[in-house]
């Protein structure tokens, strides 16, 4: 009789147990971006716009390379032209009015300067990227320098 | 020799069977058939099906052409390839056939018959008609872009401040600011603001 009870009393513990798991599998879905099961279909979110305002948008530290603030639809970059040098490059900024893209990109990476671009910096999209309005999936928690600075000398005060 | 002196003089020989008003009737009749064939095959030949159905335009120009705003977009308007590559005007349009019979000659004898060929003539291909829409000023853009119907305000800041200035002022056209609008470029070197 008493192993009886010890065996429902394991049983009773067991389905309790598997019961809250499965519930917290269920709040907590297989993909946490759509926020669905496997087995579910889910609409698509709908395809962001991106962001073409023609305002530069400020750098979050000083060597970030900045976000491209225009659009660059069909924008070609390959072996025979680089379309972003036909506005940035030295010579053609006076006719397109667009800023030069800065000393670091004549230099070679033992910090010689070349008369041309280099060819690290030739691909234009590697570093420079413009934003679409999507929502963050994920938040962001990066926290600018400056107001780091702020902080620490607050406390020291 | 003989034959040919026969015939002249059968041909050159005032008709004895038909009267004068036949013949200036038929001839007639048989000008418009002709002229209107003629038409016909010519508009036959404006479409985008006839200009895609050798391979040498559908792998490289068509190809490249699809993913760019001429092909699809959000008003549903197409530039097909006539509407950029052939004049509306007839008599303008009768010397662009005239000078595409040398590109059927190159279909013949496969000039550009791989994707190779094509890329190593595509600079000489590109300048021909660059200097053809520069030559008109772009009248082929500006058959769908009215230059009076632009709006500014509602361009972006890079575009209107260049329409407003050297497209306004005539000092520039479509063509010079807007290569590769349609296709892939060839190597640009030497070639004036790349
Ligand atoms: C038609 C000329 C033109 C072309 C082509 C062009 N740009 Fe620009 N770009 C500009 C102008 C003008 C600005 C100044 C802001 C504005 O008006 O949008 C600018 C701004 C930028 C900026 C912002 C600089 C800053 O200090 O914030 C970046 C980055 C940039 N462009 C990168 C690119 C890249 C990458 C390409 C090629 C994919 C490209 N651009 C092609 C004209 C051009
Ligand atoms: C390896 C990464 C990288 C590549 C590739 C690159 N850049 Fe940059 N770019 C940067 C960084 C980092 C900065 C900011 C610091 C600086 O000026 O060096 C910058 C700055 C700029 C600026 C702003 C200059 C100023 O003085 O405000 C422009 C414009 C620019 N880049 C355009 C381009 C263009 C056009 C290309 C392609 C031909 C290109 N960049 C390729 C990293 C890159
Ligand atoms: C059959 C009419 C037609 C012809 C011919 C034509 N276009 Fe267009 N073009 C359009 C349409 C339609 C759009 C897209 C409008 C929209 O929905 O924004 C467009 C868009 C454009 C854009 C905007 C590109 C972008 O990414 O926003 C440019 C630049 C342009 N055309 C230049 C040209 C040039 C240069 C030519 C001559 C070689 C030309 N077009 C010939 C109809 C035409
Ligand atoms: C002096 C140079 C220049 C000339 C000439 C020029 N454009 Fe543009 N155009 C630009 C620039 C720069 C942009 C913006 C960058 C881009 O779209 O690549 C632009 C953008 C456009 C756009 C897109 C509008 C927008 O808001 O982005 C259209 C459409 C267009 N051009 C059509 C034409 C037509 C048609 C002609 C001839 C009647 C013409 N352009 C002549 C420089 C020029
Ligand atoms: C919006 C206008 C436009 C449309 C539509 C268009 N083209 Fe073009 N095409 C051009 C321009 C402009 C050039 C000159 C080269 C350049 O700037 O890319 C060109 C060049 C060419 C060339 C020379 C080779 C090269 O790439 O430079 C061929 C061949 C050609 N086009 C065929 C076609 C065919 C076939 C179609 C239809 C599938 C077509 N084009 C549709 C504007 C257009």
């Amino acid at each position: 009789m008493k192993q009886k009870t010890f065996i429902g009393f394991t049983l009773t513990m067991a389905i309790a147990f598997f019961s809250t798991v499965m519930t917290q599998v269920n709040a907590d879905p297989i993909n946490p971006i759509l926020k669905a099961e496997i087995d579910e279909e889910v609409t698509a979110p709908e395809i962001a716009k991106p962001i073409k305002n023609d305002i530069k948008q400020a750098r979050n530290y000083p060597m970030q390379p900045p976000l491209v603030p225009h659009n660059i639809r069909g924008y070609e970059i390959n072996l025979n032209v680089n379309k972003c040098m036909a506005c940035h490059n030295r010579t053609r900024t006076e006719e397109s009015q667009a800023p030069m893209i800065s000393v670091t990109h004549y230099m070679d990476r033992d910090g010689n300067f070349l008369a041309e671009i280099s060819p690290r910096r030739y691909f234009c999209n590697q570093c420079h990227v413009p934003q679409t309005d999507a929502k963050p999936v994920v938040k962001n928690e990066f926290v600018d320098m400056e107001k780091m600075v702020i902080k620490a000398e607050k406390e020291e005060e | 020799m003989k034959w040919l002196k026969n015939f002249w003089r059968t041909f050159n020989r005032p008709s004895v069977h038909f009267s004068l008003g036949f013949l200036a009737l038929g001839g007639f009749i048989a000008g418009i058939i002709f002229w209107g064939g003629f038409n016909t095959a010519l508009e036959m030949t404006n479409t985008e099906e006839f200009c895609v159905g050798c391979h040498e335009m559908r792998d490289n120009v068509f190809e490249e052409l699809q993913p760019t705003i001429h092909y699809s977009n959000r008003s549903g308007v197409r530039a097909t390839c006539p509407d950029c590559h052939v004049p509306h005007e007839w008599s303008n349009k009768i010397a662009r056939k005239m000078a595409a019979s040398k590109e059927v000659w190159g279909k013949i004898f496969g000039t550009i018959a791989t994707r190779d060929k094509f890329l190593e003539k595509r600079r000489h291909l590109a300048e021909n008609e660059w200097a053809r829409l520069k030559a008109n000023d772009s009248l082929e853009c500006r058959n769908c872009h009215n230059f009076d119907s632009m709006d500014f305000t509602l361009q972006g800041k890079r575009a209107a401040a260049m329409h407003s200035t050297a497209l306004a002022s005539g000092e520039k056209t479509c063509i010079d600011c807007h290569k590769g609008i349609a296709h892939h470029l060839p190597d640009m070197k030497g070639v004036k603001g790349w």
